[in-house]
């Protein structure tokens, strides 16, 4: 009895978390007339397909989609990739100043972006880069707390392997490579999942970068979209549905990693 | 000869050490460093009322004024308004569905994913879908609450910030969800079984174990959404453009009026300041008290 307590509990809340993920899917298959019939019609019996294509074309929520997942594996990859090597440095090298320019990496996670974003605008607008894939990469390339998690990971290669793989003849870079990054490959997934889902779903910094469709990302294009299809609402839903496609691949495939990546400091703290 | 070699072998390995910390370092100068330190010069300016006049020195006259300013007063309280509508809110909901779901039954995992779910949804998203939602003409809460036709609650001064609230909470379920479950795996079984022989019952249990146990992810969780909070500006964007009245006008988002509205990037630097000045204390907050669950801890 208690048991089917918990269980009806446990679907209620489901209902309820799910409720605005269900409605936008039906949405995007009803007619716009259905949509604002009463009452509501809560189940597409007659599914209109049509509205993924106008999203898709009329809404340039492909052209966007293409440009997000650019933009979104840029960041991802030189995020990674930046935090591995000041990571390595921090970790397996010996330079005056280390520690100093450490603190220097852990400063830069007290400063949010929303503290810098205008001027930044004006850098990038100075740099001639509105409206391009660099103008909405390069501020993200470099992560204090990635190279911070990459650099904790790096620590704990014991010493031995160390010792072992200069006997062999490896250099920096080849130990780097061959033996650092591979035994460090739960962080690296981790990080790179939490790169991928926090980049996909920026709007402030593509909202005043852009203005046209040239780089404009998915997150601004469905704001716009929402703006400009008011007679086909359907339309809108549809470009939702679409936006999040990506996520929900990486939510299913990367359940692990990206639990991992989001709790790196909560286990911690 | 071998003191020499080990010598070179040194400074080569410190020569590489500045190389690979370099491309990181020039990204933080360019992109964080430059603009905080310009936020203290810009504050210092008065931007010209029209464009193409030299900027003014004023000293700390700006700060004071926009401190001062009964318009940085209310878009400050709004965003307090705002933390204390979302943070605890989505704190307490991750935590009940996260021990809900925390026992080994059958067809748990589908729950799970369910309240993982909304981690999928970005911001842009989950509120173009509550847009809709909250929609005077076609929305469905609006039709549940028998406001169909009505002003509705994104245009209602009185609703506005709480219907911008009910978005954030709703995208951070997953979150919240996922934070507390990797909370509740770390409180160890035994603990429990222990207090099954001492006889406490469920309620008990979660009171005087789960609770004084999760206390670190509690913690952590409600500094980190607090800050998360303080930076919201997507939501207020799509939802109500900081309105109606400015009653949802947070300080972000007066932040970006500030300088692509109203071109006015001296008031923006001392808010972005403000911003930054609160941030810090929230982050200073959380490293103490981590600081001295770890000492404990040994």
């Amino acid at each position: 009895m208690r048991l089917a307590g918990r269980y009806l509990l446990l679907s209620v809340l489901a209902l309820i978390v799910l409720f605005p993920i269900y409605i936008t899917v039906v949405n995007s298959l009803l007619r716009p007339d259905q949509i604002a019939s009463r009452p509501p019609g809560l189940f597409p019996t007659d599914p209109q397909w049509g509205a993924y294509k106008e999203a898709w074309e009329g809404g340039h929520i492909g052209r966007y989609m293409l440009n997000s997942a650019i933009v979104t594996t840029g960041i991802m990859v030189g995020q990674v990739l930046l935090a591995i090597l000041a990571a390595y440095a921090f970790a397996f090298l010996e330079f005056p100043g280390r520690g100093f320019l450490f603190v220097v990496f852990l400063t830069t996670m007290m400063i949010p972006f929303e503290v810098v974003f205008f001027t930044n605008y004006q850098t990038i607008a100075d740099l001639g880069l509105l409206n391009t894939y660099g103008g909405l990469i390069l501020p993200f390339l470099a992560t204090g707390f990635g190279a911070f998690l990459l650099r904790q990971a790096f620590l704990t290669v014991p010493g031995e392997l160390r010792d072992a793989a200069a006997l062999d003849g490896y250099g920096h870079w080849r130990f780097l490579w061959r033996v650092a990054v591979p035994l460090a490959r739960p962080t690296v997934a981790a990080l790179s999942v939490f790169a991928f889902l926090s980049a996909w779903g920026q709007y402030l910094w593509p909202l005043i970068v852009t203005d046209d469709d040239r780089a404009r990302t998915v997150q601004v294009g469905l704001a716009q979209l929402r703006r400009e299809a008011l007679n086909d609402i359907n339309v809108t839903f549809a470009g939702v549905v679409l936006a999040s496609i990506p996520l929900v691949i990486l939510l299913l495939a990367f359940q692990r990693q990206l639990v991992r990546g989001l709790t790196a400091g909560a286990v911690k703290g | 000869m071998s003191a020499q070699r080990s010598a070179r072998r040194r400074a080569k390995d410190a020569l590489l050490g500045y190389a690979l910390v370099l491309p990181s370092l020039v990204v933080f100068g360019v992109f964080v460093f430059y603009p905080f330190v310009k936020n203290f010069s810009l504050a210092l300016h008065r931007t010209p009322p029209f464009p193409g006049l030299p900027k003014k020195y004023v000293g700390l006259d700006q700060v004071k004024d926009v401190l001062s300013s009964s318009e940085f007063h209310k878009s400050l309280r709004i965003t307090i308004e705002f933390v204390m509508l979302t943070v605890p809110v989505g704190i307490v909901l991750g935590l009940l569905l996260a021990v809900l779901a925390h026992k080994q039954l059958r067809g748990m995992g589908i729950y799970r994913t369910i309240f993982s779910s909304t981690v999928a949804t970005s911001v842009a998203a989950a509120s173009v879908i509550f847009w809709t939602l909250f929609n005077p003409q076609i929305g469905l809460v609006t039709y549940w609450m028998g406001r169909s036709g009505d002003l509705g609650v994104l245009e209602d001064p009185k609703t506005a910030l709480i219907a911008v609230a009910v978005t954030t909470v709703w995208q951070n379920i997953g979150l919240s969800f996922i934070l507390m479950s990797a909370g509740l795996q770390g409180v160890p079984d035994d603990l429990y079984e222990a207090a099954a022989v001492d006889g406490a019952d469920g309620a008990r249990r979660f009171w005087h174990v789960t609770l004084p146990m999760l206390s670190p992810t509690l913690f952590f969780s409600a500094v980190v959404g607090s800050i998360m909070a303080f930076q919201a500006f997507g939501q207020i964007d799509i939802l109500t453009r900081g309105g109606p009245d400015d009653a949802t006008n947070v300080l972000v988002y007066s932040i970006y009026e500030d300088v692509f509205r109203a071109g006015n990037d001296g008031v923006a630097a001392v808010k972005a300041i403000a911003l930054f000045v609160i941030v810090l204390i929230l982050t200073i907050v959380q490293l103490r008290v981590a600081e001295r669950r770890v000492s404990y801890a040994r």
